[in-house]
């Protein structure tokens, strides 16, 4: 009677409310990244015939696509270039590096933003879709420090094996000897290491993992992978502020995060040759100056091999370098005058600066900005 | 619409067949589409997932996540997103129970209608709230209980040691789930208790019942299908549950301690990977997303039959 009214009622709305419940949950993150959409370099307005030089001669818009490390620099980027600019609008949807990269070597963006440089293959691919070479210009550093919180220790130096095993959880307890070794005159506690690290993909996880195999090897045997490797316990947290917070929340804890997140909590002096260094923004930018440029590459191609193992005084090994990608030529003149200025500007040390208030990130060195400014001396429009 | 409305201001018992009216058509056809739509919204959804899935099912095993293939890389994902909604269903059905008689059948009247709205509130809030709390507050006023529990029942494997340090475990997260599920819970037993024939319930205390004997005879055997239903929407939402576990859960591989960081469930992974996924990974990702949506549907489906099954006992009849 009555009672079979109610289980009509309630039963479909059950499964629709359910399934409602289960759609929105999987699809609602996915979705607004991919209604971003992003549509290549199409001008709103007219371009004007000199597009060189005089600035205000600019319009029309921009759109380009790639890493989220990047994406508060890029923020302030567009905000300075278009202060500059005011006819023009850039873009830039922070969808991740794998879909900037794809989407800038099928052509639909005219640059892209990725925390590694092409590879072979993608560079390929990216001379079909530009007609001409793609060039990678490393415009964002982002030193990763390793914040702790150690009761008492205000200093801390570890040298990279002593990372490695900690974060490998072969070294478990504070009071180590090897840790000691390094700390002669700190006081450390008998307290179990809680080593934290980032439970989602990210590429700052990927340049701390990439530091650890280069420059301690033999104690990381793990596979370089913005994956945290799933065979180590330790305690995850999502994004740069969980890794904070968990940091905040117990004693204990190491994690490591990108500079500009971990304010003046006390961060780890990293073992460089014989010395131990601090990070700061100099340091920072040291350590890409001085790194070579990546094999196999073209003139103006700034792709780096960094130097995670150097020994040079104060350079700090352990950054996060996301590449502006662009190509070397641009068949539509517009977009091409868009991408150059643009690119300069945020070469220029107005754009280091203002990436450095927005985001925390190092200023590229001098030598970085004149090679950059000289790939884009190089680029090809119309 | 007017026109609708037009047989009710008619006088009554004209033994005439009635007119179909416009309005009459309209609204069936209204309604009926919308019937058909949810169909097909659901229809599109399963066959988008499937067929960006189908990629990762294909592809090589070495490079999916881990490099073991799909299913090595989704059980674990499995386990984690049935045992979070298991752990939340656990704690919030009993205490849903509890606060839904309270409402229906022992709070003073206007205390219940107050009561009703705060739990229903609790709806309202966004999960990212209940993440923020989760990790800031919860946590770290659990860490004690997970360490005690580690500590002296350390020998079952669900408990084994070393407790969290932040004290975001699984069970956290269940407890956070738990929380995020209850208004729904209350809110649909409330109304099917409330909705007991007052005859049977009379007829109860009549024959000497005390209070919590009508319950026992009239009221839960008449709500049971409903309660029922109520908890498995609630173990919908706990099964798809995404920002907030992602954030208060310590993600990791698997394991059987419900009390140290680990295991992870399918919608945070997804949340957590997608931002900066790509190519295969993608679709492994979605392709999980599938696997959520088969669980999600048995779920119901399951749920569906134990109502059905339930019918015939229930005593309500």
């Amino acid at each position: 009677m009555n009672f079979s009214i109610v289980r009509r009622r309630l039963a479909p709305v059950a499964v629709a409310g359910a399934a409602a419940l289960v759609l929105s949950a999987c699809g609602s993150d996915p979705e607004t990244d991919a209604t971003s959409d992003t549509a290549g370099g199409d001008g709103g307005g007219e371009t004007d015939d000199s597009g060189d030089g005089s600035e205000s001669s600019l319009s029309g818009s921009l759109s380009g696509a790639g890493a989220s490390s990047q994406e508060s620099a890029v923020q302030a980027w567009i905000a300075g270039f278009q202060q500059q600019n005011p006819d023009v609008t850039v873009n830039y949807a922070p969808e991740g590096s794998g879909a900037g990269r794809e989407q800038f070597t099928s052509g639909a963006v005219p640059f892209a933003g990725s925390d590694a440089a092409l590879d072979e293959k993608e560079m390929a691919a990216a001379e079909d879709a530009c007609g001409a070479p793609a060039v990678n210009l490393p415009l964002y550093i982002d030193p990763i420090a390793l914040p702790y919180n150690l009761p008492g220790v205000d200093n801390l130096n570890l040298s990279p094996e002593v990372i490695a095993g900690i974060f490998n959880e072969q070294i478990t307890n504070w009071n180590d000897p090897a840790i000691a070794q390094d700390n002669p005159d700190a006081t450390l506690p008998d307290m179990p290491i809680t080593p934290v690290h980032r439970s989602d993909e990210s590429g700052t996880t990927e340049n701390f993992v990439d530091y650890l195999s280069q420059a301690a090897p033999d104690a990381w045997p793990h596979e370089v992978s913005g994956d945290w490797p799933t065979d180590l316990s330790g305690e995850a947290a999502a994004q740069t502020p969980g890794v904070i917070q968990a940091v905040d929340a117990a004693e204990g804890t190491i994690g490591y995060a990108s500079a500009a997140a971990v304010g003046d909590r006390t961060t780890v002096a990293v073992g460089v040759g014989e010395e131990f260094v601090e990070y700061s923004a100099e340091a920072a930018a040291a350590v890409v100056a001085n790194s070579p440029q990546a094999e196999g590459r073209a003139e103006h191609d700034l792709a780096i091999d960094l130097a995670r193992d150097t020994t040079e005084s104060g350079n700090y090994p352990i950054v996060l370098i996301s590449y502006t990608i662009v190509c070397t030529a641009y068949s539509d003149e517009q977009t091409g005058n868009l991408v150059t200025e643009y690119v300069s500007y945020v070469a220029s040390d107005e754009g280091q600066q203002a990436a450095a208030e927005a985001a925390g990130s190092a200023p590229i060195s001098d030598e970085m900005q004149t090679d950059v400014q000289s790939a884009l001396d190089s680029i090809e429009i119309g | 619409m007017t026109t609708s409305t037009e047989p009710a201001t008619k006088p009554p018992g004209r033994p005439r067949r009635a007119k179909v009216r416009p309005g009459d058509r309209n609204f069936s056809w209204a309604t009926r589409a919308a019937g058909v739509l949810i169909l097909i919204v659901l229809a599109g959804v399963a066959a988008f997932l499937v067929r960006e899935a189908i990629p990762a099912f294909r592809a090589d095993p070495a490079e999916i996540d881990g490099g073991e293939g799909f299913f090595a890389y989704v059980w674990p994902l499995v386990f984690g997103t049935l045992v979070a909604a298991f752990i939340a269903l656990i704690i919030a059905t009993p205490l849903a129970l509890g606060i839904a008689l309270f409402i229906s059948h022992y709070a003073p009247r206007r205390m219940a209608q107050g009561l009703g709205y705060v739990v229903d509130l609790l709806a309202a809030i966004p999960s990212v709230v209940y993440g923020l709390w989760g990790i800031q507050w919860l946590a770290p006023n659990v860490r004690g209980t997970w360490e005690w529990l580690a500590d002296n029942l350390g020998f079952i494997p669900l408990f084994a040691g070393p407790a969290s340090a932040t004290g975001r475990t699984m069970m956290t997260a269940g407890v956070v789930l738990a929380v995020m599920i209850l208004p729904i819970i209350t809110a649909i037993a409330r109304e099917v208790f409330l909705q007991t024939p007052t005859l049977h319930q009379e007829a109860a205390l009549a024959l000497g019942a005390t209070r919590w004997e009508m319950i026992r005879m009239a009221v839960l055997p008449f709500g049971r299908p409903g309660l029922i239903s109520g908890v498995m929407l609630g173990l919908g939402r706990a099964l798809g549950e995404t920002m907030a576990v992602a954030m208060v859960l310590s993600t990791g591989g698997f394991t059987w301690s419900m009390v140290s960081s680990g295991n992870n469930t399918i919608a945070a992974e997804i949340a957590l990977d997608f931002p900066e996924s790509a190519g295969i990974e993608t679709n492994t990702l979605i392709a999980a997303g599938l696997v959520l949506f088969v669980i999600t549907l048995a779920v119901n489906m399951l749920a569906r039959w134990i109502v059905a099954r339930r019918e015939a006992f229930s005593g309500a009849n």
